[in-house]
C-alpha cells in the first residue's frame, strides 16, 4: 500500500490549499470511522491572537473583566519568558465547531490539530452525554454575544466598579451554579425536566412566595418548623416550614431566584455566569476522557493517512516525536511531575480498550468479559457518550494500564506520622488503585461539598450553607473571602456549617461580629 | 464540512480592555512595587517598564477549596520500589505531593508571586499617581541668553574669509558683461567701418579716415582690456545675523538638606520632586545634566547613590549649598549656554543667622541667572525663618520663583504648576 506514496505536501510549510486537501482526506477517513462531528469551523491566528483567546478562557467573545486581564498578563509573561509555549490549538464547543490554529504551526501540527480538534474534540463535544445535557452547541456563541452586550451596558448604566465587584462575587461561586450531585437523566427526559423547571421557575418569579409579606395561616405543628415555641409566636409566623425545603447545591441558581435584594440587572448577570459555568462544567469533568478520546483519533488519523500514502515519512517522524512528547507521563518523583497528565491516562485507557477487544488476553476476559472480543469502534463509542472521567476510570481502567504506569495509591492522612502506600499495581490492588483515581476526578472529592439549607425568611433573613467533608478535609482559607462575596449577593448574613461525619466541627460567618451569640443558635 | 478562516488580519489587542481593568483594580499593589523600583532607580532611568509582582494571595479569585488536613488518598504513576502497606516520610514544606488536582492556582505552579511586566507608560503612570500630571510635551522653552550666528543672505561687504565665491564671479561676470557691451557695440562699428573703407577702390580712400578708425580700434581695444575681471565691487560675502537661540541643555541642582532630622521618607517624597523635574525638563532640551547638591552645614557634591541613600548628622547651614550652586555655575554651566534649574528639598531647618543670607544670596547671585526655583519643605510642622525669608524672595521673582509645603507624595505637582502654566502661556 504504502509502496506508492504521494503524499499532499512535504516540508513544513502551509498554505490554505494544502490544508484544505488534508481536510478532505481527514474528512474522508472520519466518515469511514462513522465519526459524528459538527461542521468544522478554522481559524487561522496569529501568537496574540492566541494569548487573548486563553486570556478568555477560551470563548471568543468573553465580557470584560480584571480576572481575564490578569489571566492575560501571566500567559504573556509566561510566554514572552519562554516558560510556557502556547497551546498549538484551541478548540471550542460550538456549532459550527471553531478550532484555532496558529500561524506559526509547521505543516505537520496544523494537521495534527485538525485531526486531533477538528475530528476528536469536535466528535466528543457532540458525542458525550455530559455535553449533550449541559451545553447547547448551537445557541453558545450568540450566548455570548448577548452577555458580553448585557454586561457593557451594565457597566455604562450602573458603573463599571459595581458590575465588577457583582461578578467577583458570582465568580467565587461559579463552580456552584449547576446541579452536579443530581445525575442528569436520560436526555429526552432531562429536556422535559429542565423546561418543567423553566416554568416553576416562572411561577417562583411572579408569585415570589420567599418575600411575600402577607403571613399565610399556620400550617401543621409549628414547633417543628422554625423552632420556634408556640408561646414565643403565638401568631404562628414562623410556622411555614423551612425554606428551601430540601438542600440546594446550586448556590448560583437559588441566589438568583431568590437573593432578596438584588436588582433586575443584577439577577440577569448571575444568571450570566451561571449559565457559562453550566457551559464549561462538562469539560471540567471530562478533561482525562476528552483528551484522550482526540489523542486517540489524532493517533489513528495520522497512522491512516501515512499508510494511505499522504505523508511523507519526514512528517510522520515528526509527528510521532510531537505525538510521544504530548502523552508523556511523567513518574512522581521525577522534577517534572505534576499530577497525572490527562492526556496519557486518556490515551493510555481509549488504545487498551481497543486492544482488549482485538487482542483480549486471559486478563481482559475475566476484567471485562463483555467487551473482549467485540467491536473496538463500538466499544470507544459507547465508552466515550456515556461516561465522565470518574465513571470512565472507574470503568474502563485496565490492570495492564495501570502496570503500564506503574500506579499506586497514598494515603495522606494527618493523624499519622508518615504516608502510607495503600495499594500498588498488583492482583490485591488493582481494584483499590482504580477506585482511588476515579474517586480523584469525581468532582464531589475535587471541590467540597457546600449546599444551602435554609433561607431564615421569617427572622432575620440570614442564609444558611452546610458543608459536608469528605474524608475530614475542612475547608481552605479562602472560605472567609468567598463567604464575603456570597453574603454580599444575598445582602443578609451568611453562616456556614461545616460537618464531619453529622458533627458541626466548625463554624463561620460573614459578617464576623457577633460570632458566639450566632453560633448558639 | 469545514471552512478556513484567515483571521490574522484581525484586531490584536482584545485583552486591552481587561488588563487595563486589572491594573486599575490593583493599582495600590502596582504603586507600591514602582515605588520600591523608583527608589532602587536612578533618575535619569526612568524610560522603560518595569516587571511588577504582587503576592498571589492578593489577587487571587477566592473559591471553596479544600484546606490542608484530613485524609486524602493520591495516585501517582512511576511506582518503583514500594509495596503495599509500605510507610513514606511526609515531603517537607508542601502537604503531600498535590497529587495535581485539586490545585486551584493556574498560574505557575504554586509560584507566590504574580509577575508581570508594565510598559514604559504604564510605569510612568503609577510613578506620578496622583500627581495629577498634564501631559508632557515638548514646548517652545526660551531662554534669550544664548545667540547663536545663522547664515542671513549676503552682503557688501565682510571679512575675506566669508567671501562667497560663486557669487562673487557671477557678479564680476555681469558686471563685465555690462561694462564691455557698448565698447564691443563701438569696436564692432569702427571695425565695420574701417573694412568698408579698406574694400574701397584705392582711389577713393580717405587715408585720414583709416588711420582715425585705426586709431578708434585699438583705443577702445585698450579700454576693453581695461575692465578688470574681478572688482571690489562684484565681492560679496555670506553675511551672519546673532539670532537669540534657546538653549538645548539644561541643568539642575538637586539642593538637599541631609541634617539628622530628614528622614527617608522626606528624602523619597524628595526623590519624587527631583524626578518630576527631570522628566518635566527632558521633555524640553535635548540634554539634562544632574548636580546633587547636599548639605548638613556644609556643601558637597556627590553622586546620586549617595545623596539619596546615605544619611549624616548635623545641623544645617543652607547657605553652603547655595553657595556652592553659585560655584558649580561659575565654573561649569555659564547661563549662557545653559538653563539653569535649582530644586531644593529641605525640612525646613536653618540657622536661624543663615536664612537672611540665603536670601541675599538668592536675590543678588542666583536668581537673575537661574530659569527657575523650585523649594520643597517637606514637613508637617511650622514654618521657620528659611521659609520667611524665602517668601520674600518669591515676590520679587513671582514667576521663576516657587515654593510649597509638602506632607506627602501628593502635593508636590503643584510646585511645577505655576511652571506649567507659564510655558503654556508663553507658547500663545
Amino acid at each position: 500500500m504504502n509502496d506508492k506514496r504521494r503524499p499532499i505536501a512535504s516540508g513544513s510549510d502551509w498554505n490554505f490549499a494544502i490544508l484544505q486537501r488534508f481536510d478532505t482526506e481527514l474528512a474522508c477517513l472520519a466518515d469511514e470511522y462513522r465519526l459524528d462531528t459538527y461542521p468544522n469551523q478554522i481559524e487561522v491566528i496569529t501568537t496574540e491572537q492566541m494569548m487573548d483567546a486563553y486570556a478568555s478562557v477560551g470563548m471568543p467573545v468573553g465580557y470584560h473583566h480584571w480576572s481575564f486581564g490578569k489571566q492575560f498578563l501571566a500567559v504573556e509573561q509566561a510566554y514572552r519568558r519562554g516558560q510556557m509555549g502556547l497551546a498549538y490549538e484551541l478548540v471550542i464547543n460550538s456549532d459550527p465547531c471553531i478550532a484555532y490554529l496558529m500561524e506559526e504551526n509547521t505543516l505537520m501540527m496544523q494537521v495534527l490539530v485538525m485531526a486531533h480538534a477538528c475530528y476528536g474534540h469536535n466528535s466528543f463535544f457532540k458525542g458525550n452525554y455530559l455535553f449533550r445535557a449541559w451545553t447547547d452547541a448551537e445557541s453558545i456563541v450568540d450566548y455570548l454575544v448577548f452577555a458580553r452586550k448585557y454586561i457593557a451596558q451594565c457597566e455604562e448604566r450602573h458603573g463599571v466598579q459595581a458590575v465588577e465587584q457583582l461578578l467577583d462575587a458570582c465568580h467565587a461561586l461559579q463552580n456552584y451554579g449547576v446541579d452536579r450531585y443530581k445525575r442528569p437523566s436520560p436526555i429526552s427526559a432531562e429536556e422535559e425536566i429542565r423546561r418543567q423547571d423553566e416554568r416553576e421557575t416562572y411561577l417562583q418569579t411572579q408569585v415570589n412566595m420567599l418575600w411575600r409579606t402577607i403571613p399565610e395561616p399556620p400550617r401543621g405543628d409549628a414547633s417543628l418548623a422554625g423552632g420556634m415555641s408556640p408561646e414565643n409566636d403565638p401568631l404562628g409566623l414562623h410556622a411555614t416550614g423551612r425554606y428551601p425545603s430540601e438542600p440546594q447545591e446550586n448556590l448560583l441558581y437559588f441566589i438568583e431566584k431568590n437573593a432578596p435584594l438584588l436588582a433586575p440587572w443584577q439577577r440577569e448577570i448571575v444568571r450570566i455566569v451561571r449559565k457559562l459555568a453550566q457551559y464549561f462544567y462538562p469539560q471540567r469533568q471530562t478533561q482525562v476522557m476528552n483528551e484522550g478520546w482526540a489523542c486517540f483519533w489524532h493517533y489513528t488519523l495520522m497512522n491512516r493517512l501515512y499508510d494511505d500514502g499522504l505523508v511523507d515519512e519526514g512528517l510522520m517522524l515528526e509527528f510521532l516525536q510531537s505525538h510521544s512528547a504530548v502523552i508523556h507521563q511523567p513518574d512522581f518523583d521525577s522534577p517534572n511531575f505534576s499530577g497525572i497528565n490527562p492526556y496519557a491516562l486518556g490515551f493510555a485507557i481509549f488504545t487498551d480498550i481497543k486492544r482488549i477487544c482485538v487482542s483480549p488476553t486471559e486478563e481482559d476476559r475475566e476484567w471485562f468479559p463483555d467487551m473482549a472480543g467485540s467491536s473496538w469502534r463500538e466499544s470507544v463509542e459507547f465508552a466515550m457518550r456515556n461516561f465522565k472521567d470518574e465513571s470512565f476510570i472507574q470503568q474502563f481502567l485496565s490492570p495492564k494500564v495501570m502496570r503500564d504506569l506503574k500506579l499506586f495509591l497514598v494515603v495522606d492522612d494527618d493523624q499519622e506520622e508518615t504516608l502510607e502506600v495503600g495499594a500498588i499495581h498488583n492482583e490485591r490492588g488493582y481494584r483499590r488503585v482504580r477506585e482511588a483515581l476515579a474517586m480523584q476526578y469525581a468532582l464531589s472529592v475535587r471541590e467540597p461539598n457546600v449546599q444551602i439549607v435554609e433561607a431564615d425568611i421569617r427572622g432575620d433573613r440570614s442564609l444558611t450553607l452546610h458543608h459536608v467533608q469528605d474524608a475530614r478535609r475542612p475547608l481552605g482559607r479562602s472560605v472567609y473571602p468567598v463567604m464575603r462575596h456570597l453574603h454580599q449577593l444575598w445582602g443578609f448574613p451568611v453562616r456556614l456549617d461545616s460537618f464531619e461525619a453529622e458533627r458541626v466541627t466548625r463554624r463561620y460567618h460573614w459578617p464576623i461580629e457577633g460570632e458566639e451569640v450566632q453560633a448558639g443558635r | 464540512m469545514t471552512y478556513f478562516i484567515d483571521r490574522r488580519p484581525n484586531a490584536k489587542h482584545k485583552s486591552a480592555v481587561n488588563r487595563q481593568r486589572f491594573l486599575e483594580r490593583y493599582r495600590k499593589h502596582i504603586k507600591r512595587s514602582v515605588e520600591e523600583s523608583v527608589n532602587r532607580r536612578s533618575i535619569t532611568d526612568m524610560e522603560r517598564g518595569e516587571k511588577i509582582s504582587i503576592p498571589t494571595k492578593d489577587i487571587s479569585e477566592p473559591v471553596f477549596q479544600h484546606g490542608q488536613g484530613g485524609s486524602r488518598s493520591i495516585v501517582a504513576p512511576g511506582n518503583k520500589e514500594f509495596l503495599e502497606g509500605d510507610r513514606i516520610q511526609r515531603p517537607k514544606g508542601q502537604g503531600g505531593q498535590g497529587g495535581g488536582q485539586g490545585d486551584a492556582s493556574n498560574q505557575g505552579e504554586g509560584m507566590d508571586e504574580f509577575a508581570f511586566t508594565l510598559s514604559r507608560e504604564e510605569f510612568l503612570e503609577f510613578v506620578f499617581d496622583g500627581l495629577e500630571l498634564p501631559h508632557l510635551q515638548r514646548k517652545p522653552l526660551k531662554s534669550l541668553d544664548e545667540v547663536k550666528m545663522v547664515r542671513a543672505g549676503l552682503s557688501r561687504d565682510g571679512v575675506p574669509s566669508r567671501i562667497s565665491i560663486t557669487r562673487s564671479m557671477r557678479e564680476a561676470y555681469a558686471r563685465r558683461i555690462a561694462l564691455r557691451a557698448p565698447i564691443r557695440r563701438a569696436l564692432k562699428k569702427a571695425q565695420e567701418a574701417l573694412q568698408a573703407e579698406e574694400r574701397k577702390d584705392s582711389v577713393l580712400r580717405n587715408p585720414a579716415r583709416i588711420i582715425e578708425l585705426k586709431a578708434e580700434i585699438e583705443r577702445l581695444e585698450k579700454r576693453l582690456e581695461a575692465i578688470p575681471f574681478i572688482d571690489t565691487y562684484d565681492l560679496r560675502y555670506h553675511q551672519l545675523s546673532a539670532q537669540p537661540q534657546p538653549s538645548s541643555q539644561a541643568v539642575i541642582f538637586c539642593v538637599m538638606d541631609v541634617s539628622g532630622s530628614m528622614t527617608q521618607n522626606h528624602k523619597d517624597i524628595a526623590k519624587r520632586f527631583f524626578l518630576l523635574l527631570y522628566l518635566f525638563l527632558e521633555k524640553h532640551y535635548e540634554k539634562v545634566e544632574l548636580v546633587f547638591v547636599r548639605h548638613h552645614t556644609a556643601a558637597r557634591e556627590v553622586g546620586e547613590e549617595e545623596f539619596f541613600y546615605s544619611r549624616e548628622t548635623g545641623g544645617t547651614i543652607v547657605s553652603s549649598a547655595l553657595r556652592l550652586v553659585d560655584k558649580i555655575i561659575e565654573a561649569r554651566y555659564p547661563p549662557g549656554k545653559w538653563n539653569l534649574y535649582v530644586a531644593q528639598a529641605s525640612d525646613g531647618d536653618n540657622w536661624d543667622d543663615d536664612s537672611d543670607v540665603c536670601r541675599e544670596l538668592l536675590l543678588k547671585k542666583l536668581m537673575p541667572q537661574l530659569q527657575y526655583f523650585a523649594y520643597v519643605e517637606i514637613t508637617p510642622h511650622e514654618h521657620q525663618s528659611l521659609w520667611q525669608e524665602y517668601e520674600a524672595v518669591a515676590e520679587v521673582f513671582s514667576d521663576r520663583f516657587a515654593m510649597r509645603q509638602i506632607v506627602e507624595a501628593g502635593d508636590i505637582y503643584p510646585v511645577f504648576r505655576e511652571l506649567f502654566k507659564r510655558r503654556l502661556s508663553q507658547r500663545q
